[in-house]
């Protein structure tokens, strides 16, 4: 994963640069710089690495009424989204996340600001030259938003007939997605006879229809199930690797974002406050929502570690692990060579995308000096320690 | 039975003006499916729009669209028989009955498209959008198929009023059932003609309700 901060390569890419605007710098790791200057242009075989952003939001304002009455949905935001990544946005309901990913193929235009998607400033598009960038630009929806009067098969054919498609080739292509999506047993059907994750589905086939670089998905799994959203993620991650496809997804839910997303952009009223690698927002957030978003899913129990009692003679930490680490028994060898005891009181061991993680809150008991020496012993093999108390 | 008798009635009078009727029926229901579905589309496409000149257009339309249908039929036939006869040649007969009867339920037609389109749900107007749809195809491929139903049940509740216009059209010579009831039933105590006229205007709106109601319900798929 890369890291914005800790990166040692500052790339600099010219025809993102509007000339009277913002200079954008995106970092990335040195060595693959051939590579991702590669997926900017035609190359559609990515190379799985991350680089500068397919999608730009740069200074995006968005005002809703007049004069007095006006409310500011987004204001001054802006966000980069990498090719080939999952990126998610999270946020409360009225934060504006809406907003923002239906600027991203301007069914919702910016008050000012640029949406750049693919080195294309899409505000500055005639009608005819955004319905055809439009076309590369998939989107599914909280609703499904299917056609009612059409059958499963028609809905899914019905990008490719705006586009004037020849009938074999339209056939084939949407026999194709009928089969990626499970649903060709289906295909005769109308939405109404569907079931919720079935109608995605159809939505998620449609979206891929037209072979799209970037999928947008607005709230795509809010009306489902918990087994249907975890198998509508596992299908999103699915195209995601298969066609190297971009997606950006907006969601209020926290396991959402830490099932399937590279990288995170927390939204509030109106502006990001927090963004970078799921990885690292999950585990040590620092903005208040972000926290709140994450404390929704373990609030209790990290808050009973903390009613715990101890005395001087212990202390509280946080122990992350990260990766490989998280298998390893770095804790039991080092407390066993300092002599220091431990109690778990809360744990999380899980998955951020497919990336293990463990997060403990232990209290330390022992000799304070043994205790520190613990510390800086997890510390140098490679934990993140935070000492709570 | 009640001092009726239908021994004397002219079957062949009948005949010939429930074929006039069903003409009738058939050219004004074309001709208000023809002009009154693109103003209902213009009404709902121009009541949404964010320019402001196009809405001055939605306002101008509207205004003019409750004032046809403001005024009563009887008097939209008198009124428009200059107009009847600039375009037909005549102002009374099957052909006269025509211009006032689609000229007085277009716009009735019209306000029942544009509701029927109000339905529709915007998400998958919006879907469509973001698939590169031009407004054309949204309302060629999306709005009116998805309006269907609803499009079919304004056609019926158009073609059953179209009916009962055609009965008042009787008062200026208009032709048909209604023009039969009226002028030998009414005006010469004629009761048979009138019960038979009428009986047959109501088992016509009786097939016409039920076959409109078959469509909507064979297209409507929630």
């Amino acid at each position: 994963m890369a890291d914005e901060k800790g990166s040692d390569f500052v790339y600099e890419e010219p025809f993102l640069i509007p000339s009277r605007g913002l200079f954008i710098f995106v970092c990335y790791r040195l060595g693959t710089v051939e590579s991702d200057r590669c997926c900017t242009g035609t190359c559609s075989k990515g190379t799985g690495k991350e680089s500068f952003g397919l999608i730009e939001l740069k200074q995006v304002t968005k005002k809703y009424g007049k004069g007095a009455k006006t409310t500011e949905a987004l204001s001054s935001l802006d966000l980069s989204v990498r090719k080939g990544e999952i990126f998610g946005v999270i946020g409360h309901s009225g934060a504006g996340k809406s907003t923002l990913i239906r600027c991203m193929n301007l069914l919702e235009r910016p008050t000012s600001g640029e949406v750049w998607v693919d080195g294309v400033d899409l505000t500055k598009l005639s009608k005819q030259q955004l319905q055809s960038k439009r076309r590369g630009i998939g989107m599914i929806f909280q609703h499904f938003n299917l056609l009612s009067s059409a059958t499963v098969y028609e809905n899914i054919a019905f990008p490719l007939r705006l586009a004037h498609m020849d009938k074999e080739k339209l056939a084939a292509k949407v026999d194709d997605l009928l089969q990626l999506v499970g649903l060709e047993d289906h295909k005769d059907k109308y939405p109404a006879q569907l079931s919720g994750g079935q109608k995605q589905r159809v939505g998620i086939a449609r979206a891929l229809a037209s072979d799209p670089q970037v999928l947008l998905c607005d709230e795509a799994t809010s009306a489902l199930d918990p087994q249907t959203t975890d198998s509508i993620l596992r299908l999103l991650v699915d195209i995601n690797q298969k066609f190297h496809l971009t997606i950006v997804l907006i969601t209020h839910e926290m396991h959402v974002i830490q099932s399937i997303c590279d990288r995170v952009a927390v939204i509030h009223q109106g502006g990001i406050v927090e963004q970078g690698a799921v990885t690292d927002v999950f585990l040590k957030p620092k903005h208040p929502v972000t926290r709140e978003f994450i404390l929704g899913q373990a609030g209790e129990s990290a808050q009973l570690a903390l009613d715990a009692p101890h005395d001087g003679s212990s202390r509280l930490c946080k122990l992350t692990f990260l990766g490989q680490k998280t298998y390893d028994s770095i804790l039991s060898r080092t407390a066993r060579e300092t002599g220091v005891d431990f109690a778990i009181l809360q744990g999380t061991i899980s998955k951020i995308k497919d990336i293990p993680y463990g997060q403990l809150i232990v209290r330390l008991e022992g000799d304070p000096g043994q205790i520190e020496k613990t510390i800086q012993r997890v510390t140098a093999e490679g934990l993140d320690v935070e000492v709570l108390d | 039975m009640w001092g009726l008798d239908f021994s004397t009635l002219d079957w062949n009078e009948i005949g010939v003006a429930s074929l006039d009727t069903l003409k009738i029926l058939v050219s004004s229901a074309i001709f208000t499916f023809l002009l009154g579905l693109p103003l209902g589309v213009v009404l709902y496409q121009s009541s949404r729009s964010s320019s402001g000149w196009v809405r001055t257009v939605y306002t101008v339309l509207s205004i003019i669209v409750n004032i046809l249908r403001s005024v009563p039929f009887i008097i939209l036939i008198v009124a428009l028989i200059p107009i009847t006869v600039s375009i037909v040649g005549v102002s009374y007969g099957v052909l006269g009955t025509i211009p006032p009867l689609v000229i007085g339920a277009a716009p009735f037609f019209a306000r029942l498209v544009e509701t029927s389109l109000r339905e529709v749900d915007r998400g998958v107007l919006e879907a469509a959008q973001s698939m590169g749809a031009s407004t054309w195809q949204v309302i060629m491929k999306v709005l009116l198929p998805e309006a269907r139903p609803g499009l079919f049940a304004g056609i019926t509740i158009t073609i059953v009023t179209l009916v009962s216009y055609t009965a008042m059209s009787g008062m200026v010579g208009g032709g048909g059932l209604g023009d039969l009831a009226i002028r030998y039933g009414y005006y010469r105590y004629q009761n048979e003609v009138m019960i038979i006229s009428v009986l047959f205007m109501i088992i016509l709106v009786q097939l016409l309700q039920m076959a409109g109601d078959r469509l909507v319900k064979h297209f409507t798929r929630k």
